[in-house]
Parts: structure tokens; C-alpha cells; sequence
């Protein structure tokens, strides 16, 4: 194989592996709109970072993290219009801030299109250290929070009662999100990194009895989509990240054929 | 009737005195003083939006008043069961799981909760295919299991049928009655707790009566606040005093107007 698509492929894995816990906690959270937003601040991050002269990544975890408090933050400070809304605003108006901004920086030579769409085969060894770095704090932090997490998730105010900080968690999720979304970013782009974080954990919840084996199991078809995008972009030559993405929504749909282990899919 | 472990936890649990919550410029709480004894069941009663929820958030310490305090006795333990817990069906969630979500516990204390609750059988049952009924024993066992002082209870018959609630109701009454722990229930029907209530709070954002059950029945702020709806079921409930049947089964001749 050659180098630069074992490259890849380890930073595909790489971030299947992140994506798996995180996705499942979005997808239970009902927060695909949020990483949604976060993805799409990332290319304003992404100039931020230029503009600076930081190292890409570190420009884009500490947008999507300023993105992520001030959507907290019109959250509730602004009841009269709905989350999505707000969400939609905040997503796209970053989208474009993000676009223009690039657009000005003449000075600098940027692809547009392989930070819109991923381009797995251009991943060098610095970013699977970034990526093997995010692997390691993300699971630490998960091995830390995934019971509080999860509590949380069920019924907030419970999780509270019982000397849970809602807040401390709430913000955690947060900068989780962030860090996948940044090196997520590379592999997939900015415009389908919530693709990676819902689908395959949606896929899982087809075979799950419990939170972790949709966690892992997510973390399995996440991989499955990776090796099969993978190798269908070589073979038909097809762009790898929305390649990557077929892979992965296919197998969701051949997870719909399947019936739920515990039937509760199934009520309203 | 005391039992022991009554008179072991005797004293004020938790007591909010001049509560004060304003929410958009209005108060939806207004000047609360509420206390709970060990061992006893208050009630807090009130119509729609009368802020009892947001009341037992306050006395929980997950909303700041604006104005008063809340004080627990010291080591106070709590078992809450929030009102309207609905686990969506994305998340595979067993009832061990649930009950062990912010705390361990051992399969045999999971199991002794949830025999206390009448539900042993669904240890193993996922959450999302439970009845009303079912989900609100599994929660009022997962309160249980925190060996609590006080139970929180809001709203606990919720998505219960008829004859479920006064089963429930029951069973509150028994859980007191040998855990000898306080009970805080929030409900919105006087009728069905009565019996298994020692004190009633009639909240409308402030507290508008308090007391013994009857006494709250026939208190005109009650009345006032509930209108005919329990006009008619004072009627319903008193009324077999007011007359006799004759053996046809139709009214005795000298019988006034019954209710």
C-alpha cells in the first residue's frame, strides 16, 4: 500500500474511534444542529488561525469553542426565536464569515475545496499526531464524564438534584465537539463533519442494548465507511470524504432492514 | 400512627421561608413559607402553571430564589423523581441503567428497590417499552435507592390510569410508612391524595391555604381556585350523608336536595 494511503486510512480509524462516543452523545442530545454549527465556524477558525500564524487546528478549537459559548449563550438570552433558528443563524453566518475572510487573504494560497470537503489522501504525519493527541484527551475526558454525561443527557435537572454540575458538563461536551470537529475536519470537511459524528452512531442504535455498545458499535461502522469510502475513491477515483460518507449512509440504510433488539424504536 | 423510624427522623428536613422566584417581571413564586417534617407527606396542589414545579425546583436547590431561603438539615438525603422523565428512543437504556445513572448500586439493592415498588420483574426491561405506571414505580425506586430522608415527588401519577393512581398513592403512603422518610408530592388533584397526604399546600404562585386535607377541601381560596370542577366533587363525595334510598332504590320521601 502506499504510504500516503496508509496515511490516510490510520486517520480515517483515528477518527471513527473519536467520533463514535462523541457522535452517539449528539445524536442522543439531539444536537446535530450544534455540531453542525460548530463544523461550519471552523472555517473562520481556519482564517483566524492564517491570519495569526497558529497551527490550524489550534485556530479552530478556540473558534468553535467562542461559537459554542455564544450559542449557549443566545440560547438564553434570546427566547424568542427557536434553537434551530439560531443554530441555522449562527452556522451559516459563520460559514461565510469564514468564506470572505479567506477570500481577502491574498497573500495566502488556500484550498477551498479540501477544507469544504476533507482530503484524506493529503494527511501528513503532523496531522495524525494531532489526531492521536486528540485521541488520547478525548478519552480521557470520556473515561472521566461518561456517566455524568449520560445523566445529564437523560434529565438534566435530575442529574442536578443528584450533585451533578450540569454546567461543567454542558461545557466539556462542548470543547469535545470542538476538538473532533477540528480534526475531523481534514478527513471529511467542514460540511460533512457532522455526517461522521451522526450516521455511524445512528447505524449503531439498529444492534444496541445499552449506551456503550452503540458507542462502540458506531465506532465499528464509522471504521467500516472509512475502509469502504477509502477504497472506493481509489478504485473509481471519487473525492474520499463525501466517498466516506456514502460508505457510512449506506450502511444505515442496510441497518433499517434490521429490527430493533428491544423494540422501542418503534413507539412513538 | 408513628412508627420508629419516624420518631428517629423527626424534625424539619427542609423548610423554604419567604421563597421568592421572579421569572420575565412577574413573580411565579411570591413569598413561600413551606416546611417538611420528618416522616410527614405535604402535598403541594395548585392549578396549571401555579408554579408548584418551579417551587420544588427552588426547595431543591436547582433554581436561586430571588428572594427568602432554603434550609436543609444538615446530611439531608433527597430521592427525586422529576416530573415528565421521557428517554428518547435513540438512547438504549435498560431500567438497571437508569437507576444507576448518577450512582452505583449493587443488582441486589436495584433488585430490593424495585420489589419495594411492586416492578422486580423489570430490571432488565428497556426503558422505552414501560407504561406510565411501569416508568413511574422504576423512578420512584431509583429515589429509593438513594436511602433518602425526604422523597421529592413531582407529579408522581402522571400518564397513571384511574386506578393506577390510587394503587400509587398507596404506595406512597407504605413507603412512609415503614422507611418513615418525609414526602414532598407535587399533584394537581386534591380528591385522589387525600388519603395518602397528612398536610396540603393549595399554591397560585403564592400559598393561598395549608393544612389538614379537609380543611383545605372546604377552604373558599381552594374552592375559589379549582371553581366548579370541585364543587361537584365535594357533591360526589359527601353526599351519601344527605339522603336515604328506600328498598325501590329511589329517594327516601323526606330528602332535601342532594349536592
Amino acid at each position: 500500500m502506499e504510504d500516503f494511503v496508509l496515511r490516510g486510512l490510520v486517520a480515517g480509524l483515528g477518527v471513527a474511534l473519536l467520533g463514535a462516543p462523541l457522535g452517539c452523545l449528539v445524536v442522543w442530545r439531539r444536537m446535530a444542529y450544534f455540531g453542525e454549527a460548530l463544523a461550519h465556524a471552523a472555517l473562520l477558525g481556519v482564517a483566524l488561525g492564517l491570519l495569526l500564524d497558529l497551527a490550524p487546528t489550534i485556530g479552530i478549537v478556540v473558534t468553535c469553542l467562542a461559537v459554542a459559548l455564544l450559542l449557549a449563550g443566545l440560547g438564553r438570552h434570546q427566547p424568542r426565536f427557536a434553537s434551530d433558528t439560531l443554530f441555522g443563524i449562527v452556522s451559516h453566518g459563520a460559514l461565510a464569515t469564514g468564506l470572505v475572510v479567506l477570500s481577502q487573504m491574498e497573500w495566502v494560497r488556500v484550498d477551498l475545496f479540501s477544507y469544504l470537503f476533507g482530503d484524506i489522501l493529503a494527511v501528513g504525519y503532523g496531522d495524525l499526531g494531532w489526531i492521536g493527541l486528540t485521541l488520547v484527551v478525548v478519552y480521557a475526558i470520556l473515561a472521566w464524564l461518561w456517566r455524568p454525561l449520560l445523566a445529564v443527557t437523560v434529565h438534566a435537572d435530575l442529574a442536578a438534584a443528584e450533585g451533578i454540575s450540569v454546567a461543567r458538563v454542558h461545557l466539556v461536551f462542548m470543547l469535545l465537539i470542538a476538538l473532533v470537529t477540528a480534526v475531523a475536519m481534514k478527513i471529511v470537511g467542514i460540511l460533512l463533519v457532522t455526517s461522521l459524528l451522526v450516521i455511524p452512531a445512528a447505524t449503531a442504535r439498529h444492534f444496541a442494548r445499552t449506551p456503550e455498545q452503540m458507542a462502540v458499535g458506531a465506532a465499528l461502522v464509522g471504521a467500516l465507511a472509512v475502509v469502504g469510502g477509502l477504497a472506493a475513491s481509489l478504485e473509481f477515483d471519487t473525492p474520499s470524504g463525501p466517498s466516506i460518507v456514502v460508505a457510512a449512509t449506506l450502511l444505515f440504510a442496510l441497518g433499517l432492514l434490521r429490527r430493533h433488539p428491544d423494540g422501542s424504536g418503534r413507539r412513538p | 400512627m408513628r412508627t420508629m423510624a419516624e420518631v428517629t427522623r423527626q424534625g424539619e428536613l427542609i423548610a423554604g421561608q419567604g421563597l421568592t422566584l421572579h421569572y420575565g417581571g412577574q413573580a411565579v413564586i411570591d413569598g413561600v413559607d413551606l416546611a417538611i417534617e420528618g416522616g410527614e407527606i405535604v402535598t403541594l396542589i395548585g392549578p396549571n402553571g401555579a408554579g408548584k414545579t418551579t417551587l420544588v425546583k427552588l426547595l431543591l436547590g436547582l433554581v436561586a430564589p430571588d428572594g427568602g431561603r432554603v434550609v436543609r438539615r444538615p446530611g439531608l438525603r433527597v430521592g427525586y423523581l422529576p416530573q415528565r422523565l421521557q428517554v428518547d428512543p435513540v438512547l438504549p437504556l435498560d431500567v438497571s441503567r437508569l437507576l444507576t445513572l448518577t450512582h452505583r448500586a449493587s443488582r441486589a439493592a436495584q433488585q430490593q428497590a424495585l420489589a419495594e415498588v411492586g416492578v422486580a420483574h423489570l430490571l432488565h426491561a428497556p426503558v422505552q417499552g414501560l407504561s406510565g405506571g411501569e416508568l413511574q414505580r422504576v423512578l420512584l425506586a431509583r429515589a429509593l435507592l438513594a436511602d433518602p430522608d425526604l422523597l421529592v415527588l413531582d407529579e408522581p401519577t402522571q400518564g397513571v390510569d384511574f386506578n393506577g393512581q390510587a394503587e400509587l398513592y398507596r404506595l406512597i403512603a407504605g413507603l412512609r410508612q415503614h422507611r418513615g422518610c418525609g414526602v414532598l408530592m407535587v399533584s394537581h388533584d386534591l380528591v385522589m391524595v387525600m388519603a395518602a397526604t397528612d398536610r396540603v399546600f393549595c399554591l397560585n404562585h403564592h400559598v393561598c391555604c395549608h393544612g389538614a386535607p379537609e380543611s383545605v377541601r372546604r377552604h373558599p381560596e381552594y374552592l375559589a381556585l379549582f371553581g366548579p370542577r370541585v364543587a361537584d366533587e365535594l357533591a360526589v363525595y359527601a353526599h351519601h350523608h344527605d339522603h336515604a334510598h328506600d328498598l325501590t332504590g329511589a329517594v327516601a320521601a323526606d330528602e332535601h336536595e342532594a349536592g
